[in-house]
């Protein structure tokens, strides 16, 4: 058919742009923290070995310096540097565009003599995949994903506690009662803090009503902009993103309104806007897999850690939010690190009213991985082609 | 629509007014270049490059006009360097502008590694005195930055330079016919500089806007393709400046729409909301300008051709 031959000519094309685009910016965004393997060595044969530093190597989707997620997993990588000094040796490939194209760079890692591969983001999954199975004896560690293998394993942080929280402050803060959310990427993981956003909210003003506009991209600082402005035209005066940059922060403070800081602490970019920062603290699990293949003791499997391993955290919170609401967040942070808290807990209403989770019940890793639907009080739909 | 209210159709005015000037600003400055017969690639590049100017001089002085006059200095520069490379040393203009904006987009990261963590000292927020205050209209059309009021002055005044001065028809004499122009005596290659430097200093203009005032940060890329968009409006616009302001308006009037139909819960999916401006832009122009006279006319005969004055 016509139709699939121009479809696959342009999609031909697309990867010749892209590839171009990737040598180009590769070539300018990488960077060697260490002194580059022997040539000769070969990826199997250092990793055997095992008697220098430990090889590590990350790939991120972004650049370091978004202020965002991938400054956040940089941070988590000085803090293994910090933590076992001369034992490792990390290096990390910035812009590494998710898809086909990542799997090029991270075949590059291995090459290089890592042993241990961090891979920052979803897109990232199926060439890790591919690479973990050609390369045995090399470890790889993906984010956000949901496919493992004997030598990947998957990791991840809790956002939606973070969310959880900044909707508390939110919904004490709001005056309008109308909540403003720009979205990246309409998967699980975004929807699921936009409803843990509303559930705080609503769990000190049952009047919350949540906006949401989705600007399809996890980092297009003007079009962040433009949705965050969007959202604050039509009544929404406080502001929450799951977006990279900081584009929605500085709006809300160029209008005079609210907004957090999401992944890292944004507080700089905001000094009136900024309510608080949900910042997620990669340092912990980096550390704690890089003793794993130190010792010999790394395991493949699934790992999702939250306010309670000391990965998420609300941090930076401004004068401005009363102290009994920040009284409450102590306290919301203290249940959940010893457990007597839980933030998905039934009874829940899906958007049409109808329950969702039943009455005490608690949502478990799987329901939270499939959360598809909207809480009673978000409005608008879910882009899902359905 | 449910739920547009004048107030809020007031600030969707407004927010269209502020999204279309970024890129009616580039576009405008591309226009020139084309008219010339030189064709820029390089868009995107110089308004990061401009952009991050703009912002760390905004940084360190608090002044916009500053952080503008910087933008428009580094946007020039860079004209300049490319205007010199395909003018003077016929280098392919399409491989150059390509060039040019792959170059920028790593300087710029390279020089802002450290303001990524910076912020704008603040500054004032801009109102016509007396007209601000109207209702409706005050909210819609008057609290804007003095730079889009300067973009709807500049589209009008580029539109007489073009068709009315003896300056704009040697403009377009050499991007139509170099050679009739050279024959009659005109300096081509510094007359065509001119003009690339002069798009180079709009889209500079243009770069510093979207980091100081439309998204007031700096983050490596943040230019976000809006370069690429500029480019594409122009030739849409069939080299018009009143069709680039138009089209540039109605780029930005889509966006801001279609984030309203989304907070509204409108039931279409914003991966097709997120296309629609540029499907209506693209129609829209292309409704306009369907006559493809008007297109020949209107295309500098000369765009992209190398001119040597001696052959």
């Amino acid at each position: 058919m016509s139709s699939n031959l121009s479809k696959r000519s342009l999609l031909k094309l697309a990867g010749w742009a892209s590839l171009a685009a990737t040598a180009a910016l590769v070539g300018c965004g990488k960077k060697e923290e260490a002194a580059p393997a022997a040539p000769e060595a070969s990826a199997a044969a250092s990793a055997a070995e095992a008697v220098g530093p430990l090889k590590i190597a990350f790939a991120y989707v972004g650049p370091v310096g978004d202020a965002g997620w991938t400054y956040a997993h940089d941070q988590g990588r000085l803090a293994i540097e910090k933590e076992f000094g001369d034992k490792v040796k990390t290096s990390y490939v910035e812009k590494v565009p998710e898809g086909p194209e990542s799997e090029r760079v991270i075949r590059d890692l291995v090459g290089q003599g890592n042993v241990l591969i961090f891979g920052t983001t979803f897109g990232y999954m199926e060439p890790m995949l591919k690479v973990a199975a050609d390369n045995p004896s090399v470890k790889f560690e993906h984010a956000t994903g949901y496919k493992s293998a004997p030598n990947m394993r998957t990791y991840d942080a809790r956002t939606y506690e973070g969310a959880y929280m900044a909707g508390v402050i939110a919904g004490s803060m709001t005056k309008s009662n109308t909540l403003g959310v720009v979205g990246s990427i309409p998967i699980p993981e975004v929807i699921r803090n936009i409803n843990s956003f509303t559930l705080g909210a609503q769990s000190v003003n049952p009047k919350i009503k949540t906006k949401v506009v989705w600007v399809n991209a996890w980092f297009d600082p003007p079009k962040e902009s433009e949705g965050a402005q969007s959202l604050l035209n039509q009544g929404a005066d406080v502001l929450f993103q799951n977006t990279d940059s900081a584009a929605v922060l500085q709006t809300a403070e160029k209008a005079g309104k609210f907004a957090f800081g999401w992944d890292s602490d944004m507080s700089k970019f905001g000094p009136k806007a900024h309510l608080a920062s949900a910042v997620i603290n990669w340092g912990p699990y980096y550390v704690k897999a890089t003793k794993d293949a130190l010792e010999g003791t790394w395991q493949t499997g699934g790992v999702w850690w939250g306010v309670k391993e000391g990965a998420i955290d609300l941090v930076s919170v401004s004068d401005a939010v009363p102290a009994d609401v920040k009284a409450k967040i102590d306290t919301i942070k203290a249940g959940l690190k010893d457990g007597s808290f839980v933030i998905w807990k039934g009874p829940l209403l899906g958007q049409d009213g109808k329950e969702v989770l039943a009455k005490d019940a608690v949502a478990d890793d799987k329901f939270l991985g499939g959360v598809n639907f909207y809480v009673k009080g978000v409005e608008g739909s879910i882009p899902s082609g359905k | 629509m449910t739920g547009l209210t004048p107030e809020s159709l007031a600030l969707l005015i407004a927010a269209t007014l502020n999204a279309g000037t970024v890129v009616a600003l580039a576009s405008l400055g591309l226009l020139i270049n084309e008219r010339a017969g030189v064709l820029n690639l390089g868009a995107e590049g110089m308004m990061l490059v401009a952009a991050i100017a703009g912002f760390a001089t905004g940084v360190h002085t608090g002044s916009d006009w500053l952080g503008f006059a910087a933008g428009a200095a580094a946007g020039a520069v860079l004209a300049g360097a490319f205007g010199l490379l395909v003018i003077w040393l016929n280098t392919n203009q399409y491989a150059t502008g390509l060039a040019l904006s792959l170059f920028g987009a790593g300087l710029s990261a390279f020089v802002g590694i450290t303001y990524t963590q910076q912020r704008l000292p603040e500054r004032p927020h801009f109102a016509i005195p007396g007209l601000a205050d109207l209702p409706f209209v005050g909210p819609a059309f008057f609290k804007q930055h003095p730079l889009v009021y300067l973009t709807i002055a500049l589209a009008i005044g580029l539109t007489w330079f073009l068709m009315r001065s003896r300056a704009g028809l040697v403009l377009r004499a050499v991007g139509e016919s170099p050679e009739s122009a050279h024959a009659l005596g005109y300096a081509v290659r510094p007359i065509r500089l001119l003009a690339v430097m002069t798009g180079g200093a709009l889209c500079g203009i243009a770069g510093a806007y979207i980091s100081l005032v439309y998204t007031p940060l700096w983050v490596e890329g943040m230019v976000a393709g809006k370069g690429w968009i500029a480019l594409a409006l122009t030739t849409f616009a069939t080299w018009r400046p009143a069709r680039v302001l138009l089209g540039a308006y109605l780029f930005g009037g889509v966006t801001m729409l279609q984030f309203q139909m989304q907070g509204q819960g409108v039931q279409i999916p914003s991966q097709f909301l997120t296309m629609l401006p540029y499907i209506a832009t693209i129609i829209v122009l292309v409704l306009i300008s369907r006559n493809p006279t008007w297109i020949r006319i209107n295309m500098p005969a000369s765009l992209g051709k190398p001119f040597h004055p001696g052959a």
